[in-house]
């Protein structure tokens, strides 16, 4: 199957030639025409959720897709996320490329057998025979003001289940390339879309890919600590490293873009060279990714660091109300007390 | 237009009548169906020696398999006896390029699709988790987390629905091509099941549910699934759905054929009920004897599937005696061959498992598979210094 990546030219229509290749758009208009172009390279590729055709999804992330490629490859749902995901399956056993959108992060346990005892597994219980390239498009996080279950990142969930690849893309640019690649993919992918960021802009360069969606990324070089996160929390990291180079600290951000597989050299490879780090994302840090992440990076640079890693993130309890999602959500002082809490340790040469 | 009146896009359909299909009775004579009849009395002898060879050689295996649990052969079996005539009644009248999604206990089906005794014991072995590949024998591999398979089977649907729409059927696919959606008494219960209906339904996609209500999910007798006929159920989605008896392998090709025909010729999704029984245990692990009545099996044990059938063979002067030692000699050949093969089968490497998580490279997969090379080989070097 084609990759559809290296066919981005081919994929645009004289229409959009008009469109340069370098764009501002909103985030979920990239991701827009992420899947518009690659509807438009592979035939094999379908869309399948709950009112993406006429409405244009819930958040009009598929908006004009189904007028211009069809009510056969942008297919309206019923209302059961099980269906589509276990549908996608046997679509991608024929060969097609399916790409799911789940309305919601909190609907997607309907559909958590289906991706965690089939969709996941497939490939390896056929020893390689069968492929599911089936994409997830996922919008989680909070910070929207909406009622439960709307505003929750389940990222842990699926990070534990291996067969599974994940990616969390935090800026109009990544998202575009990053949702090429997760459909290019012989294997499933789950794209956490941060929902909250949906409206921000940014540059989308459409002839020059990102780097590669599966590595993790130094957004901000830094020399005294090391800030890696995720998703929609990205933006809130660059504004804390820049409230803390105003208070005279040097802070690197790494955005970690893909949760499986997780490039823990790059942001291990950080926090060696600022000796300190904290992991921020807005799932609650019981159990969370951000453990991972920790462990892991202990494991690699333990002799280097000067403070233990330390986490920032949601709380142990359900995603509360969202009148009070302000005290639960990671913000730029929660990131910030956490670098002070990191100073605190002994410094440079630590051990 | 009232929103009362807005029955144009439904299709009505009339509740199955709750008696089965039969067309050989229990005794082993044959009875008219003013519907059905006509799809089994041409049928050449050829054919119907078939039916009854498949049967009968898939129980031997069975058989054999159940005793190579026994002995520690295998790491569980899942018996399928008594349920020989629903298995080959209904992929005998599909074709062999039509899709089928099983559930765990479709030996009978597997085997007559050409998946080898080694293939199959696979799973059972617990050498590998599935043994052929699903591209080959267009049967896909066990599903054994109940009903995940009909929402398969409905995707791979919408697949020739879009294949059809778009002229991009594969080469070697049929246009016409039916789904079958296995699933017993049990699995109606789940909610894949209910949702892959929706689906079938709404998008008319070409799919065969073929229920075999075996009367016990486990130790969970059918009337706690369902307290009506399970092909009532079609007529809530808004398709056909018709009981057949399942130990009846005439009257389960006869109704397979008949719907597989609606299908075929663009009539959306049916539903068949092949009302059958279980005479053995779910699996190794269980014991019927405590949920059920000796009476209750022996009632069934005399509604048997092969003997009612070799029954009217034999006395219709389809097969003689000759014939029938001949497939027994042919059954006992394969149960020695699945023993031989069973004993020579071994795991799996871990290494291949490693590389099968997924299709292109993991970072995390690749360095814990390095780093277990690494381990195990220290050992070696500490037997070597030994």
């Amino acid at each position: 199957m084609s990759s559809g990546i290296s066919d981005a030219k081919a994929a645009t229509t004289p229409q959009e030639d008009s469109v340069p290749a370098v764009t501002t758009l909103p985030l979920a208009k990239a991701i827009n025409r992420a899947l518009s172009d690659e509807l438009a390279a592979e035939p094999k590729t379908l869309l399948m959720g709950e009112d993406i055709g006429a409405l244009g999804g819930v958040f009009r992330v598929t908006d004009g897709l189904q007028a211009r490629f069809g009510t056969d490859r942008v297919i309206d749902s019923p209302l059961a996320e099980s269906g589509i995901i276990g549908t996608c399956i046997g679509l991608a056993m024929r060969g097609y490329r399916p790409v799911a959108e789940i309305q919601f992060d909190g609907f997607v346990f309907p559909a958590f057998n289906q991706i965690t005892t089939q969709l996941a597994k497939i490939h390896n219980r056929t020893d390689g025979a069968v492929t599911v390239p089936v994409t997830i498009r996922l919008p989680y996080g909070g910070h929207i003001g909406s009622i439960e279950h709307h505003s929750e990142s389940p990222e842990a969930l699926f990070a534990h289940t291996a067969g599974l690849r994940i990616l969390a893309p935090s800026s109009p640019h990544d998202a575009y390339w990053m949702t090429r690649q997760a459909i290019a993919s012989a294997d499933p992918v789950i794209v956490l879309e941060p929902k909250r960021r949906y409206w921000l802009k940014g540059e989308v360069d459409l002839q020059n890919p990102a780097p590669d969606a599966f590595t993790a990324q130094v957004l901000r070089e830094g020399t005294e600590a090391t800030l890696a996160t995720y998703g929609p929390l990205v933006p809130v990291a660059l504004a804390a490293a820049e409230v803390a180079a105003d208070q005279g600290r040097s802070v690197e951000v790494v955005d970690v873009r893909s949760i499986s597989p997780l490039d823990d050299e790059t942001i291990a490879r950080s926090a060696a060279k600022t000796q300190r780090l904290v992991v921020a994302h807005e799932a609650p840090t019981f159990g969370g990714f951000g453990a991972e992440i920790a462990a892991r990076v202990s494991e690699r640079a333990y002799h280097r660091l000067a403070a233990p890693v330390l986490r920032v993130g949601g709380f142990h309890m359900p995603y509360p109300p969202s009148g009070q999602e302000h005290r639960y959500l990671p913000n730029i002082d929660r990131m910030l007390e956490a670098l002070e809490r990191s100073f605190a340790y002994a410094t440079a040469g630590g051990r | 237009m009232s929103p009362m009146r807005d029955v144009d896009h439904m299709n009505d359909f009339q509740l199955a009548d709750p008696v089965p299909v039969q067309l050989l009775r229990e005794d082993g004579t044959l009875s008219e169906h003013p519907q059905f009849s006509s799809y089994v009395e041409d049928l050449e002898d050829e054919v119907l020696r078939e039916l009854y060879r498949h049967m009968v050689v898939e129980r031997r295996f069975d058989a054999e398999a159940t005793s190579l649990q026994r002995q520690g052969q295998l790491a569980l079996w899942v018996p399928a006896l008594g349920q020989e005539a629903a298995q080959i009644g209904v992929i005998a009248a599909l074709r062999s390029s039509d899709r089928v999604f099983p559930t765990y206990r479709e030996h009978a089906m597997a085997l007559y699709r050409g998946i080898s005794p080694e293939e199959l014991m696979g799973t059972f072995r617990a050498t590998r988790h599935s043994g052929w590949d699903p591209h080959t024998y267009d049967f896909n591999g066990y599903s054994v987390v109940l009903a995940t398979q009909t929402l398969h089977a409905a995707g791979w649907a919408m697949g020739i629905t879009q294949d059809v729409a778009t002229g991009s059927l594969p080469e070697g696919r049929a246009a016409d091509e039916v789904v079958l959606a296995c699933l017993g008494d049990g699995a109606t219960s789940q909610g894949d099941a209910h949702e892959s209906m929706v689906f079938a339904s709404s998008y008319q996609l070409p799919v065969l549910y073929f229920i075999q209500n075996n009367h016990w999910a486990i130790s969970v007798p059918q009337k706690t699934q369902s307290r009506t006929p399970l092909a009532h159920r079609a007529a809530g989605y808004g398709f056909e759905g018709i009981r057949v008896d399942g130990n009846d392998v005439l009257a389960t090709y006869a109704v397979s054929r008949y719907m597989t025909e609606q299908i075929r010729a663009g009539g959306g999704p049916k539903l068949v009920e092949a009302v059958t029984y279980r005479m053995g245990a779910h699996t190794t692990a269980d014991d019927p004897t405590k949920y059920r009545s000796r009476e209750e099996l022996e009632e069934w044990k005399s509604r048997d599937p092969i003997s009612r059938y070799r029954s009217w063979l034999l006395t219709g002067s389809k097969v003689d005696q000759e014939y029938v030692d001949q497939v027994d000699q042919e059954a006992a050949d394969l149960a020695s061959d699945l023993r031989t093969a069973v004993l020579a089968m071994e795991p799996m490497d871990l290494e291949r498992v490693f590389d099968t998580v997924y299709a292109e490279p993991h970072r995390q997969v690749e360095v814990e598979k390095s780093w277990l090379k690494d381990y195990e080989a220290g050992f070696a070097e500490e037997v070597d210094h030994e």
